[in-house]
């Protein structure tokens, strides 16, 4: 049976990681490479980047980051963070990574998701969805909006029936954030994940307000969510990525114990 | 040296990363002299059995492959390799190498538990020992992402079964051809003992 996969996500700008993550034990780091090499030591399911590098000339940093992180890390990674062409795409996989993400530039132009599918395969393609609860409206029938820009702008569109355009296109995989709870740490959004799960038939990685193991058990419970990310609860110390998974484990929730 | 098959399938650097990581000399090739003198094969690959059938005649490396095998060099398929040996695929429907009999057939979903691609870490239940699985634990996880698997006619050429939907065939074995459908160059540490113990492997298909 396929196991639930736990992800953490690590932020990156300029090569460097945006916070000092410390490990149990551990001085803080802010190299992603020795990072990302420790989760992996630690028994991560697949790695995530986001690039928030803000000048998309210094994108050749974040490109040589991922080579090295190739290197040390035998597990999947994905980028996501600035990619707005093929050739970002095509960059960020010949450097090693196995998927990248399209948010933003897939909103501004959803061609991009079909095309990357159409050029590297829809298992590389993840769509990235940032998303608000509102009102429910004519045009927002299931009451979520995507967002974009770190939550600042709604588009005006469904967030139901983007997920259902972006698998269409050819998305294999969605990570589905949620913008109210990212940051809580009080659980993820439960509703959110579940309307979105149960409705596409690609893996959904939920994302956004992970703060105890028992909020990954509640999303990753009855199959609401394919794989849970993972941030501050890991990267600050309070939690191993082998506590969640005991803990996981011992709720019944099948995941990778021997790596 | 070790061959990887180059054939424009996405996926080739990462087999190669590994190969590096594990001190052993590889290239990647899509040249046809090169694969049928090299000691040993891999031949991996994610994408779609039509362009990638397409792609590998184009070179006459299907050519390269078949000779490979009957000449008994140690052979690893990764992922779209190990569906490009059998007859047909039900993708594209494509003709494709016929090592092995059989087709591959896509996964149908069963329920809202089953997506497809199936993408994540399962198990393999082996039917027997084989050389490539020597010292990895049997509760040991592994890498997917594919959307169709391969079906072989001859079960004694299924080595190891996952179950996802239905039980698959995960692993295939058949002489000095071993053929995963998961990715061991991404299975952690497990997945990288298969790759180190393929670089010993002598080709034959059973454990003293």
């Amino acid at each position: 049976m396929l196991s639930k996969r736990i992800i953490p996500c690590l932020d990156v700008r300029d090569g460097r990681l945006t916070k000092g993550i410390k490990f149990k034990g551990n001085v803080d780091i802010g190299d992603p490479v020795e990072t990302a090499a420790q989760y992996y030591m630690e028994g991560a399911d697949e790695i995530v980047f986001y690039d928030i590098t803000a000048s998309h000339e210094r994108r050749d940093i974040m490109i040589e980051t991922v080579r090295k992180v190739a290197e040390k890390i035998f597990i999947p990674f994905s980028v996501g963070g600035g990619i707005r062409t093929i050739e970002d795409m095509r960059q960020v996989l010949l450097a090693g990574a196995e998927k990248v993400s399209v948010n933003s530039s897939a909103i501004r132009n959803p061609g991009i998701i079909s095309e990357g599918a159409e050029a590297f395969g829809r298992q590389c393609i993840v769509l990235g969805m940032d998303v608000k609860k509102v009102r429910v409206t004519d045009k927002i029938p299931s009451g979520y909006e995507m967002v974009i820009d770190g939550g600042r702008t709604y588009t005006g569109i469904d967030a139901l029936e983007w997920a259902r355009r972006g698998e269409a296109l050819g998305a294999g995989e969605i990570c589905l954030n949620s913008i109210d709870a990212d940051g809580t740490k009080d659980g993820y959004e439960l509703t959110l994940t579940g309307l979105i799960s149960s409705n596409v038939n690609i893996p959904v990685i939920a994302s956004g307000g992970a703060g105890t193991p028992e909020h990954l058990f509640d999303v990753l419970k009855d199959d609401k969510a394919d794989a849970a990310l993972i941030a501050s609860m890991t990267h600050y110390g309070s939690y191993t990525i082998k506590e969640i998974k005991s803990y996981l484990n011992s709720r019944g929730i099948k995941v990778r114990m021997n790596w | 040296m070790i061959a990887i098959i180059d054939y424009n399938a996405g996926n080739l650097t990462s087999v190669k990363r590994a190969m590096d990581y594990l001190g052993k000399d590889s290239v990647i090739t899509d040249d046809y002299s090169r694969i049928i003198n090299a000691e040993r094969i891999v031949f991996p690959g994610v994408g779609a059995a039509g362009k990638a059938m397409a792609d590998l005649k184009k070179r006459r490396l299907d050519q390269a492959i078949i000779e490979a095998f009957n000449t008994k060099k140690p052979i690893l398929g990764i992922c779209l390799g190990t569906q490009i040996i059998m007859e047909t695929s039900e993708e594209n429907d494509t003709k494709c190498l016929g090592i092995i009999k059989g087709k591959v057939i896509r996964f149908t979903r069963g329920s809202a538990r089953f997506k497809v691609p199936h993408m994540g870490w399962n198990t393999i239940a082996l039917k027997r020992n084989h050389p490539l699985f020597q010292g990895v634990d049997r509760d040991s996880e592994f890498y997917f992402v594919h959307s169709y698997c391969p079906a072989p006619e001859d079960p004694e050429k299924i080595l190891g079964e996952t179950d996802y939907i239905t039980r698959f065939a995960s692993v295939l074995a058949a002489g000095n051809l071993a053929a995963m459908q998961f990715h061991p160059e991404k299975s952690g540490a497990p997945g990288l003992k298969i790759l180190a113990n393929f670089c010993e492997w002598d080709g034959r298909d059973y454990v003293e």
